[in-house]
């Protein structure tokens, strides 16, 4: 009977939720619970203080893309769900990472920071902290590029992402 | 006032008027608050009792039953009911008293994290954090409890929130942004489905516990004999057509009647009313009614497209969209009759082939079937009949033929054994004076049994119909069928003698091990109006057909 799509895609979810105690706890246990991915999951207050906004990229086929769509209507605590991937959005991440950098490695590590326009956030004479913030592409990228020299550690916000023109959640 | 009173108050405006429970320390403050104000409530044994009452009077009736409960293991012990009434859609409301806010958190004595435990079984729930939010959040409990897609809530209540004090100010109306159940269904898409309806040839309704949820008994019938539509029901669903109806085809899955699933399977058209293509009903899905084309209703979005792909889903109220409906076919100009003649004469053609049968010796052994078969001409399909989980309520459900809805409970979703005791004494406490029978097996009466104690208490005069195989019956079925016959852990070799039981508890027990005993044991147990055991020794060895193995289709299906 199944004539859905099986493929696999990834989807940014917006999801607006009361800001209440809680709240998160019931979506990642709703994510647990029916065996749905959550491949990252950002939070916090919106500019209604009694609202949160939640980004959440998750990936399933079509029938599991709409239950998760389904399933977290369902909770009373979500006030409303958008797929942003149905339609035309920004969407941005930020990363902190912390590069080896000594001797003639420091103005490599400078040189591929003005590339991609990161901004050096902490400075020691072994290491550098890099914030850079951009799409998944860019990320991927920049962190590609510094691994050879020596990566101690990377932390990462997660998506945020907003839908693009008049257009409001 | 205190807020052990303004629960109290908020109960009285939601028009409460049983609280089943078991009391214990941080919830005193409002168990006391409820004997000052005199409201009626029933004491269990087991918390897992008192949860299940509350499912069985919200079933019997359609209002919101009541539960109230300590901090700690009060909450961890209706954490099965709560997951029962969840998959059931099953309106209650369940207070649990909590550790004093000051100590929530520091392992006190009697916590548990109740609301995290129960994010995944509840609707909805709730920690009152302040003596003033507990009128919006009682309020908020029963509307979340009783609306859409009706299912459990929880509200945990701090010690200290119901010692504290505060106005009582009992609100309006509720306005909860992130919960607006769809009632009206969608125009286009009934009409859609009217015209599909229209130009089927072998349509088939197959309705579930929706319909009765909703009220739409009246509307389904209508429905069924306007359009010469026959329909099949779900476990749930049953008593939302009557039993004895010509275009009645039984209950469907794994063991419906053949002539159920047969026609589904050979359907064209299945218009699917407040169901959720459970896997006891589609077995494979791969294989599930591949000729057919479906419409969906159900006020649930996320029931329409979870295992089956619909063609025409319509999400909304099941009363509200039917209605709707019989105005679009009510419009049509079309013999029904006529062009489903060849279709009803196919069905009448199975149903003569395949009854549902059993043959009971005069002399031999008692057959639950013909037990199941006695309850249901003793009281002449009018009794509430609950069930526990297994063999005995596959066969209630098969030889009991219900006449009208919520005279049937069951624990359908989860399949909770020890759930049909509690749950006829709930049903009991709504109607005293009508007749409730409890058909349980030895197995599933002995997890929730010390209940008696309660119906004695209450002089509740419940029925207990106890089909005793000495065995884990259904556990057994499969044994034999799938697992060569090694019967691990399913036969209860020590059993006690259920006629002294139901003595020692102040109830009556009976016992009939003869087929022409049945029908006399069955109409004293009505007379006497005392709660009542009656034990049915039954041959052991007996099982439920038909039978169509989990996770195969229509061509597996067992018939003896």
């Amino acid at each position: 009977m199944l004539t859905n799509s099986h493929e696999v895609r990834r989807q940014v979810f917006a999801v607006l939720v009361e800001n209440k105690f809680g709240v998160l706890g019931r979506i990642t246990g709703l994510f647990s619970a029916r065996g749905f991915n959550i491949e990252s999951l950002s939070v916090a207050e919106t500019e209604d203080p009694t609202v949160s906004r939640i980004t959440l990229v998750t990936e399933g086929d079509t029938k599991v893309l709409e239950q998760i769509h389904k399933q977290l209507n369902r909770l009373i605590d979500v006030i409303k769900v958008t797929n942003l991937s149905e339609e035309p959005h920004v969407d941005r991440e930020m990363v902190l990472i912390k590069v080896a950098a000594e001797d003639e490695m420091r103005a490599e590590v400078l040189r591929l920071a003005d590339i991609f326009r990161a901004k050096i956030v902490d400075v020691t004479p072994k290491t550098y902290v890099l914030e850079v913030t951009g799409d998944e592409g860019k990320i991927r990228a920049v962190i590609s590029l510094l691994k050879p020299l020596g990566i101690k550690e990377v932390v990462r916000t997660g998506k945020i992402a907003i839908a693009r023109g008049l257009r409001v959640l | 006032m205190q807020g052990a009173e303004i629960f109290v108050e908020s109960l009285c405006k939601e028009g409460v008027d049983t609280v089943f429970g078991h009391p214990g320390g941080a919830i005193l403050p409002i168990n006391d608050a409820l004997y000052r104000a005199g409201m009626r409530t029933i004491l269990t044994r087991h918390e897992q009792g008192a949860v299940h009452m509350a499912e069985g009077y919200a079933r019997a009736t359609g209002k919101p039953g009541v539960v109230l409960v300590t901090s700690g293991p009060g909450g961890t012990n209706v954490v099965t009911g709560l997951t029962n009434a969840f998959m059931d859609s099953t309106p209650i409301v369940v207070f649990t008293g909590q550790v004093p806010t000051a100590v929530i958190g520091n392992d006190a004595f009697q916590e548990a994290d109740i609301v995290g435990i129960t994010h995944s079984c509840t609707k909805h729930n709730t920690l009152v954090r302040d003596v003033r939010e507990l009128t919006r959040t009682i309020k908020e409990a029963f509307y979340i409890a009783a609306t859409g897609r009706p299912g459990p809530v929880l509200v945990d209540i701090p010690k200290d929130v119901s010692t504290a004090s505060c106005d009582f100010v009992y609100p309006d109306t509720v306005n909860l942004r992130g919960y607006k159940p769809t009632i009206v269904g969608h125009a286009g898409q009934i009409r859609r489905a009217a015209e599909m309806l229209a130009t089927a040839q072998r349509p088939v309704i197959y309705a579930g516990g929706g319909a009765i949820l909703s009220g739409a008994a009246p509307e389904l019938r209508q429905l069924s004999e306007l359009t010469a539509t026959p329909v099949t029901n779900t476990l749930m669903g049953l008593g939302s057509f009557p039993g004895v109806h010509p275009l009645w085809l039984g209950m469907l899955g794994m063991h419906g009647t053949a002539t159920a699933n047969t026609a589904m399977d050979a359907a064209d058209v299945i218009l699917a009313i407040g169901v959720r293509f459970d896997d006891r009903v589609t077995g494979n899905v791969e294989e599930f009614c591949v000729g057919a084309k479906f419409v969906h209703i159900d006020i649930d979005p996320s029931s329409i497209g979870k295992n089956v792909q619909v063609d025409v889903p319509i999400v909304g109220d099941v009363k509200h969209c039917l209605r709707r409906l019989l105005d679009e076919l009510q419009g049509l100009d079309k013999d029904w009759q006529e062009a489903h003649r060849p279709w009803l004469a196919q069905i009448e053609e199975w149903k003569a082939k395949f009854p549902l049968q059993y043959v009971q010796e005069p002399g031999g052994e008692l057959l639950p079937q013909f037990v199941c078969e006695q309850i249901y001409e003793v009281t002449r399909g009018e009794a509430i009949i609950t069930t526990e989980v297994g063999q005995h309520q596959m066969w209630a459900a098969q030889f009991y033929h219900f006449m009208r809805p919520r005279r049937w409970v069951t624990s359908g979703g989860l399949g909770t054994m020890g759930f049909g005791f509690p749950a006829a004494i709930g049903a009991q406490v709504a109607f005293p004076h009508e007749v409730v029978i409890d058909i349980a097996g030895d197995g599933s009466f002995q997890m929730t049994s010390q209940e008696l104690a309660t119906a004695v208490q209450y002089n509740l005069p419940v029925i207990v119909a106890i089909l005793n195989n000495h065995s884990l019956g259904m556990v057994r079925q499969w044994q034999q069928f799938f697992y060569a016959g090694r019967y691990a852990d399913s036969s209860l070799e020590v059993s006690p003698d259920y006629v002294k039981l139901a003595d020692a508890y102040g109830a009556i027990g009976l016992r009939a091990t003869k087929p022409d005993e049945v029908r006399p044991v069955l109409e004293e147990a009505i007379r006497l109006r005392r709660p009542v055991v009656i034990d049915f020794p039954v041959k052991m060895m007996e099982n439920v057909f038909p039978m169509i193995p989990s996770g195969g289709s229509i061509k597996d299906m067992l018939l003896a």
